[in-house]
């Protein structure tokens, strides 16, 4: 290569014009033009998110206040007044429960990916399968619990609308726990495995307390989720004016009843489903809030 | 030296064997609720609804669920393809207005923004996923849908008159609530989800190729156009195909906005119904024969967004091993 090469007589090499005015005028204009363009799309996604949070805490704020938060649904939809304690009640109650059944199996069922299934082929198709079951539909769901459930015990309940809300939730639990389950680095296994300790109690004592805080906020995600699903609620929990704090008997949601003021044509109406919207906006983002605060400040180290 | 210590136990013959294999069945009896949860959805609802499926309920579009006496026709009628047709036209809508606005943010996020602005705006966006649909239900029936209303009016006023569009910018309905009002409500629903995915996707573009570009003197439009959109088109697809699944399950937004009316009609600013807002609309009043239609249809969207979701893992995961390839 380098024998055959006979340099060729040229005149000393100009230095390539790399400054940006060089360019011609039409390829700097298509790159100004599609970056303008990105800034826009970024615009025009914010721009909606801005207004709802706008309508939202200037309509409910003028509502909100702590009698609000307690006091009984009116039963005419007409009537001004009154608050949202049942919704407030019912939105904890049966977040709550749903949580409390979804997060043991859950973290249980990620537990199985990670740590047993791995890729074999039963891991492989539950991980396919919750990744479908995430996207069924949450009216889907309402559906399932009310034909699986509430027609075999004849009574819409708070707990129908756990059970729906426990199944949303399943599947986004077990695979965003499984996702904190990989990061954590093998040779804490080894170690554990090395000291004598078996399998469920290395899982258990060393895999889970170093994955707790992605586990945790993945958990808090869900729940924020979970608080705003409406369909199932409408669907399976039946209509209720006084609060009901078990998971016995008919129950509501918050957002159940913003769905239900928000077709009204009464003003009193609308207002409380503003209200409503806003502590239900508030609860999320506590959530998510706090999904954050927990992933960032005791995240493990990716590798 | 050292002495071994003869009190060690090495063997699993000790009571810990037992735990062992509990908390195995435990773990995978977890994981097995998924599957038995999916197959009951599909077997109890089958089960239920069967009496509902005939011929008409696929076919027709006549709704006439609770009129069998009076002018109606003597035995009620369960067509549901106008909530399918509903179904199909606001999510196009929502993808078509959803998909380049999300492709924009991936991009800008991915290739424009400095890290720390990335930070910013990644939150913003999760934020917009955080706000519960019924909550953008009631903003779209009570600001969004009046507020457009003038808007439509005036794309009518100026498309009316074109020969394919004047049919789809028809005469606006004066309450605004329209398949075009839920489409766009549900376009800023699957933005969120689009991005993150697309973002996902253009982030696993090589960097060999990026620098490539560069090398080559290209433009940032250019190293885009020429390194990250070929490498990404897959996985693109299949975010905007996730995102169409979503948005046709969506359900309360929707059952707000989309003006419930029974009908198939080309234009976009008159009122319609979807798969799921029929359902959650209509319950109420439901009852034997009816009910089972409602949840037929139930049915009929699940087994749909299974496949749209089974189809876009598909796809994405085809191009994420493709991508694999051609950056070892």
């Amino acid at each position: 290569m380098t024998t055959t090469a006979t340099r060729p007589a040229a005149a000393a090499p100009v230095p390539a014009d790399l400054r940006r005015s060089a360019l011609p005028l039409r390829r700097r204009l298509t790159d100004g033009f599609s970056k303008s363009l990105m800034g826009l799309a970024l615009l025009i996604a914010l721009i909606p998110l801005g207004l709802v949070i706008f309508h939202v805490a200037s309509r409910g704020l003028a509502l909100i206040s702590w009698e609000f938060l307690i006091e009984d649904i009116p039963n005419s939809a007409r009537r001004a007044g009154g608050g949202m304690g049942p919704a407030v009640a019912g939105t904890l109650v049966i977040t709550g429960a749903a949580a409390a059944m979804a997060i043991p199996l859950g973290v249980l069922g990620a537990i199985y990916l990670n740590e047993y299934g791995k890729q074999n082929a039963l891991a492989r198709l539950i991980r396919t399968m919750s990744d479908v079951m995430t996207g069924v539909p949450s009216v889907v769901m309402g559906l399932f619990i009310y034909v699986s459930y509430v027609l075999v015990v004849k009574e819409q309940s708070g707990f129908a609308a756990a059970l729906a809300l426990g199944c949303l939730m399943l599947p986004v639990i077990i695979r965003s726990s499984e996702e904190m389950l990989r990061l954590v680095p093998d040779e804490l296994r080894q170690a554990s495995a090395a000291l004598g300790a078996r399998r469920w109690k290395t899982t258990v004592s060393v895999v889970l307390p170093a994955a707790i805080s992605g586990i945790v906020s993945g958990v808090m995600l869900a729940i924020a989720r979970a608080a705003g699903e409406t369909a199932p609620v409408v669907l399976v929990a039946g209509t209720i004016f006084t609060s009901n704090w078990s998971l016995d008997g008919a129950n509501t949601t918050l957002a159940a009843q913003i769905f239900k003021n928000a077709g009204e044509p009464f003003v009193a109406a609308q207002d409380r489903a503003w209200g409503a919207a806003l502590t239900l906006m508030l609860i999320v983002l506590v959530f998510t809030i706090a999904a954050r605060l927990i992933s960032s400040r005791f995240a493990i180290k990716e590798r | 030296m050292t002495v071994l210590d003869k009190s060690a136990q090495l063997t699993r013959k000790d009571r810990g064997r037992h735990a062992d294999r509990l908390f195995w069945a435990l773990c995978v009896s977890a994981g097995f609720a998924v599957l038995v949860i999916l197959a009951l959805i599909l077997i109890t609802m089958v089960k239920q609804a069967y009496p509902a499926f005939s011929a008409e309920f696929f076919t027709s579009s006549t709704w006439i669920p609770n009129d069998p006496d009076g002018d109606g026709p003597a035995k009620p009628v369960y067509g549901t393809l106008a909530f399918l047709y509903g179904t199909l036209v606001v999510s196009a809508i929502a993808v078509v207005v959803a998909v380049p606005v999300s492709i924009g943010i991936a991009l800008f996020l991915t290739e424009l923004a400095p890290r720390r602005v990335r930070t910013a705006i990644v939150t913003l966006i999760d934020l917009l996923a955080a706000v519960p649909s019924v909550v953008f239900g009631l903003w779209g029936i009570l600001v969004v849908a009046p507020a457009m209303t003038p808007v439509y009016n005036w794309l009518h006023e100026v498309l009316g008159g074109v020969p394919v569009l004047g049919a789809l910018f028809g005469e606006p309905r004066s309450s605004g609530r329209s398949f075009m009002t839920a489409g766009l409500i549900l376009a800023i629903m699957i933005v969120p989800i689009i991005t993150s995915i697309a973002r996902e996707v253009f982030a696993t573009v090589p960097d060999s190729d990026k620098q490539a570009a560069w090398a080559l003197g290209a433009t940032r439009w250019e190293m885009i156009k020429g390194a990250v959109l070929p490498h990404s088109f897959g996985g693109v697809v299949g975010a905007v195909i996730l995102g169409l699944g979503r948005a046709m399950g969506e359900t309360i937004a929707v059952a707000l906005v989309i003006g419930s009316s029974v009908q198939i009609a080309a234009n976009l600013f008159e009122g319609g119904y979807a798969l799921p807002a029929i359902i959650v609309d209509q319950w109420g009043e439901s009852t034997g024969d009816f009910t089972a239609a409602l949840i037929g249809m139930g049915v009929v969207l699940f087994v749909i967004t299974v496949v749209v979701n089974l189809i876009a893992r598909f796809v994405v995961r085809r191009a994420e091993i493709r991508m694999r390839g051609a950056s070892a």
